[in-house]
């Protein structure tokens, strides 16, 4: 699969804001195709977490109520500019993809 | 046949099996399924933290007034409440309330967020800090519907 998620991660005053943006259609399961008339199975991620140093620092439980290509920014500390951050997702369909990033 | 070698054999596998599926879950709270399927705010709620009963806290929604497409609605949630543990963003007008929850990880609390809105609601942000469970309420009024309508 291509890459699926790119972040942007900037340190500032010790704490680093983390903005994701994950390519993924979130379907909720009760759209139909406007073609065939068929309702589109539900498709969306589930989980959404970030670690750095090897450790959880974010992490989400996620619905199908979360927007297509979906979005996500946070705040954390414990990392300096220069450290790696990972961002990994897990969908209902078993898919998942990851990422690292270089906070800024 | 030899009882103990059986049994020997059993425990390797289900050791080996516990660290290929269980391990990664131990960390994290699992997918709470209840909580996503729930129909209303207050089931959704009560399945996510384990009550209903929710107190009026220092929690700031950024949203739009006016979302004209409820397919995309940026929303920001800040939380002024000492040791915030997680932010959940409910919409109880969806035909699925909960749309995230979030486990700060002694991070910041600020999360940001598109969220899909079916029609004008409420946006609640529900925080839960030292087994007490806060929330926070904006309006977004919705001119298109964004599951599907």
């Amino acid at each position: 699969m291509a890459n699926t998620i790119k972040i942007r991660a900037k340190s500032k005053n010790d704490v680093v804001t983390v903005k994701v943006l994950v390519t993924h259609p979130m379907e909720t399961g009760t759209r139909k195709d406007s073609k065939t008339k068929e309702v589109v199975p539900a498709h969306f991620i589930k989980e959404l977490k970030a670690e750095a140093h090897g450790k959880v620092v974010f992490h989400g439980n996620i619905g199908t109520g979360v927007a297509k290509n979906p979005y996500f920014a946070f705040k954390f500390k414990g990392a300096a500019v220069g450290d790696t951050i990972k961002i990994s997702w897990v969908d209902n369909l078993g898919n998942s993809d990851s990422r690292d990033a270089v906070i800024k | 046949m030899n009882l103990v070698r059986r049994k020997v054999i059993q425990g390797g596998m289900m050791a080996g099996l516990a660290t290929l599926v269980g391990v990664p879950k131990l960390l994290l709270a699992a997918w709470p399924k209840d909580a996503f399927k729930a129909k209303s705010m207050e089931d959704a709620i009560a399945a996510l933290m384990g009550t209903a009963e929710a107190q009026d806290g220092e929690i700031v929604i950024k949203a739009p007034e006016i979302a004209e497409n409820g397919a995309v609605v940026p929303v920001s949630v800040t939380s002024h409440i000492a040791n915030t543990e997680s932010i959940s963003i409910i919409v109880p007008n969806n035909p699925q309330p909960l749309a995230a929850s979030f486990e700060l990880m002694g991070g910041e609390p600020f999360v940001s967020v598109r969220i899909k809105m079916a029609q004008t609601s409420d946006v609640v942000a529900v925080v839960k800090s030292g087994g007490q469970v806060y929330q926070g309420r904006k309006e977004v009024k919705v001119t298109i519907g964004g599951c599907g309508g």
